[in-house]
């Protein structure tokens, strides 16, 4: 089936979601770029990982189920493990950085039950109650 | 007799709806060999973790999913925002020590995953002694509207869904 014979609402709707997604992820680096430091950077790749990768599959989905005239779903397991596993790729750089800092700082205490407030200079912790 | 057969029927329907995803056929064949994967990896799982999570409220699984969705949306046009406007934004960035009622191992990584997968927040280090995490906001002028909804939905359903 070649492009001029797909019906309109489907090129548009495909080429809506596959540029929504490609902007988000766009930004995401863009982000990771511009941000000040380490811990803000961790925000940025998150919307890559979220939003844009799941524009970008609804477009695949949308896309070959009508091209392929049967339901395709696969995609879904695609969203699933990314949002899966980005979480946790980003804790472990987190605590990675967390360490570090701990680490540096003058009086290291490598407890992670150690309050980090008194133990990293330019960290200040909000406590909530 | 099922739990010595199926010590995971959760994960074993899971794995099997994989399967058959992933071979884009649900015909017999593949469902049996579906079937005897998702078996040798329920009962591997078995091996590994004896301590089963309990989900007692899949109608709140359902809700809770929902929820991180909409939070999701909302938060990426957030996070969009922020790194758009770049170095002229107002908004500072802070870390955040927030005490928890939450117990259940199952729901503290469930928890730590929607924290971290949702822009905008991250959820660095728990801190067993008195349950409570470390948490970085990119925009700590919100916050008092974030933990709100991180007390008041996620937490809240977590502990009716896990606790």
């Amino acid at each position: 089936m070649s492009l001029s014979e797909l019906p309109l609402w489907l090129v548009l709707a495909v080429g809506i979601f596959a540029i929504l997604g490609a902007m988000l992820t766009l930004v995401g680096t863009i982000g990771l770029v511009r941000l000040n430091n380490f811990y803000e950077r961790v925000h940025a790749p998150t919307l890559g990982t979220s939003l844009g990768s799941g524009f970008i599959l609804l477009a695949s989905i949308l896309y070959f189920s009508v091209t392929a005239q049967r339901p395709s779903v696969h995609e879904v397991l695609i969203f699933i493990f990314v949002s899966l596993t980005t979480p946790v790729t980003l804790m472990l750089l987190a605590r990675a950085a967390l360490y570090r800092d701990r680490m540096e700082s003058p009086n290291a205490r490598l407890d992670p039950d150690a309050d980090i407030k008194s133990e990293i200079p330019g960290i200040e912790i909000r406590e909530i109650r | 007799m099922i739990k010595r057969l199926l010590p995971y029927p959760l994960l074993f329907v899971g794995l099997v709806l994989m399967w058959v995803l992933l071979q884009q056929s649900a015909g017999i064949g593949q469902l049996l060999l579906g079937a005897a994967v998702a078996f040798g990896a329920t009962h591997a799982m078995a091996a590994l973790v004896p301590e089963q999570p309990k989900v007692r409220r899949l109608d709140k699984v359902l809700l809770l999913m929902w929820l991180v969705l909409v939070d999701v949306v909302r938060s990426n046009i957030a996070v969009t925002a922020i790194i758009i406007l770049g170095h002229r934004r107002p908004e500072q960035s802070g870390f955040l020590r927030l005490p928890l009622d939450l117990r259940d191992k199952t729901g503290l990584a469930v928890l730590a995953c929607i924290v971290t997968a949702t822009p905008g927040s991250a959820w660095l280090e728990h801190r067993a002694a008195d349950n409570s995490v470390l948490i970085h906001l990119l925009d700590l002028k919100s916050d008092q509207e974030w933990i709100t909804t991180f007390k008041d939905r996620y937490e809240t359903l977590l502990l009716e869904i896990f606790q």
